[in-house]
């Protein structure tokens, strides 16, 4: 029953996101400020964890290749697929729901707690949309950061594959090559825009409506992470299927 | 001028207001006292327009709040200033941007124009060197006045304050009740002070209301305050020695 009430408070609070708009001037500068928090400071680690895992893709693909039948150049398509398609805006979207997802679950949190919540209210200021708005249209730039999650990753396993001795340049780039569709790419936005909806309102959700203090605040925080990686990794099944399937 | 009339207010089963009606006047400073879970917070929010009472009316110079509309009530709002017990300035902007940003919402003021406003509601609570620092880097007196300074930036109607003093040593405490006291003469404002302080009652009460368990127990002056018999309010403000020794001398010297 309160898994239900909580769906419809969440319905409730994306209706009041987008109503009585705060003045342009004012968003326009909330808007920058929240790209450059939530998408541009999150550049780094993005960038490094993809560097990473693309290289661990495509050292386990090499180490299970044990078939000579098999062409090397396999290493190329699987890390390609393994990172388009699930590694950058899946697995990428769970380390943001951690990263970015309780950095606005603190910031909202710790507003209600010391009562700035309640002073925009009494001014007579929609602070749902002051808050949350922006953090939705910054997050629709976080695809930008995924397409570079994306060609980190391949990158990291180019440089592990062939630097590694697994295989040559030619072979992983004619990997990278094989089978191509398209899609798949429409797909990974797809999915990364929806994940990046998830990412900005669950969070903001868990922030805005807790109750307490400090102590409720590391909790929420807690939660919302939770909450916002179950959300991910089942809309990823239902999309997946859905486009996919 | 605000009129309540008999409102009741519950959260799940806990009847917290059980119809309270009163007036602030304006130009008064207004303070509402009680022990804690009397129902201070809730009225205070209820006049506040944050929480809705299931019953009764709370009417602002002649509007009843309940049957405006949406666009009316954000108007009304804007003709309110809050102090919160916490300042609740906000985090992230400086001095002068947490009072600006009421100017910044609401009018179309130019840039020079809400520099102006702010500098002059900032010398009224004698901070002219704090433009631009943040909340965290000023003492807990600067955060109230930086408080009252936004909350009066707008020229508003209505000022409430949720205990100004708590957290203050007893020097600044006194600052920030004259200084209220002085803006509400000055501005002409209806001002609702909700305080546990004894100290405030005795300084800037013009009108108290003491409330037990959600209900209007006494009302009236500082004055008055010395010479009720209600046991509930008695108990209350001299729960203190400081103020049963004054009530003593109060009484040998009436005798």
């Amino acid at each position: 029953m309160n898994y239900l009430a909580s769906i419809g408070s969440y319905a409730i609070m994306i209706r009041e996101v987008f109503k009585k708009p705060t003045k342009w001037r004012i968003m326009k500068s909330l808007i920058l400020k929240e790209i450059d928090e939530l998408v541009y400071g999150s550049l780094g680690i993005i960038i490094f964890i993809s560097f990473f895992i693309g290289a661990v893709v495509a050292i386990q693909t090499a180490l299970n290749l044990t078939n000579p039948i098999i062409p090397r150049s396999l290493i190329g398509f699987a890390t390609r697929q393994s990172v388009i398609l699930e590694f950058a805006p899946t697995f990428v979207s769970i380390i943001m729901a951690g990263k970015v997802g309780s950095y606005i679950t603190s910031s909202i949190g710790t507003m209600r707690v010391t009562e700035q919540i309640d002073a925009l209210e009494v001014m007579g200021v929609n602070s749902l949309n002051y808050l949350v708005f922006p953090k939705i249209i910054a997050m629709l730039f976080y695809p930008f950061a995924i397409a570079i999650s994306m060609y980190v990753g391949v990158f990291g396993g180019w440089i592990a594959g062939v630097f590694g001795g697994f295989l040559t340049s030619a072979d992983f780039v004619s990997g990278l090559q094989t089978d191509f569709v398209p899609f798949h790419i429409a797909y990974a936005f797809i999915k990364t825009l929806i994940f990046a909806f998830i990412i900005a309102t669950i969070p903001s959700f868990h922030g805005y409506y807790m109750k307490g203090g400090a102590l409720e605040v590391g909790k929420a925080s807690t939660t919302s992470f939770v909450w916002t990686s179950v959300v991910i990794i089942i809309l990823n099944y239902l999309l997946t299927q859905l486009l996919l399937g | 001028m605000i009129e309540v009339n008999d409102i009741h207010k519950s959260f799940g089963d806990a009847h917290i207001l059980k119809g309270i009606s009163t007036t602030f006047e304006n130009g008064k400073t207004n303070l509402i006292i009680g022990q804690s879970g009397s129902g201070k917070t809730v009225f205070l929010k209820c006049l506040l327009g944050l929480f809705s009472p299931e019953k009764g009316s709370i009417v602002y110079d002649g509007k009843t709040y309940s049957s405006l509309t949406e666009k009316e009530k954000r108007a009304l709002r804007q003709e309110m200033g809050m102090v919160f017990q916490g300042s609740a300035l906000f985090d992230s902007m400086t001095v002068e941007g947490n009072v600006k940003f009421p100017l910044e919402m609401f009018t179309n003021q130019s840039k020079s124009e809400m520099e102006d406003r702010v500098n002059t509601v900032l010398k009224r609570v004698n901070l002219v060197d704090a433009h631009h620092k943040y909340p965290a880097e000023i003492s807990g007196g600067m955060q109230k006045r930086v408080a009252i300074a936004r909350a009066i930036v707008m020229n508003p109607k209505y000022l409430f304050c949720d205990e100004p003093n708590s957290g203050l040593d007893p020097k600044t405490a006194i600052l920030i009740d004259n200084l209220i006291k002085e803006i509400t003469e000055e501005f002409d404002i209806t001002t609702i002070i909700n305080t546990h302080d004894m100290n405030s009652v005795m300084q800037i009460g013009e009108k108290i209301l003491f409330l037990k368990d959600g209900l209007k127990e006494w009302e009236g002056t500082k004055n008055e305050i010395f010479k009720t018999d209600n046991e509930a309010v008695t108990n209350f403000v001299y729960s203190s020695d400081l103020f049963k020794k004054v009530r003593q001398m109060y009484i040998e010297e009436r005798n």
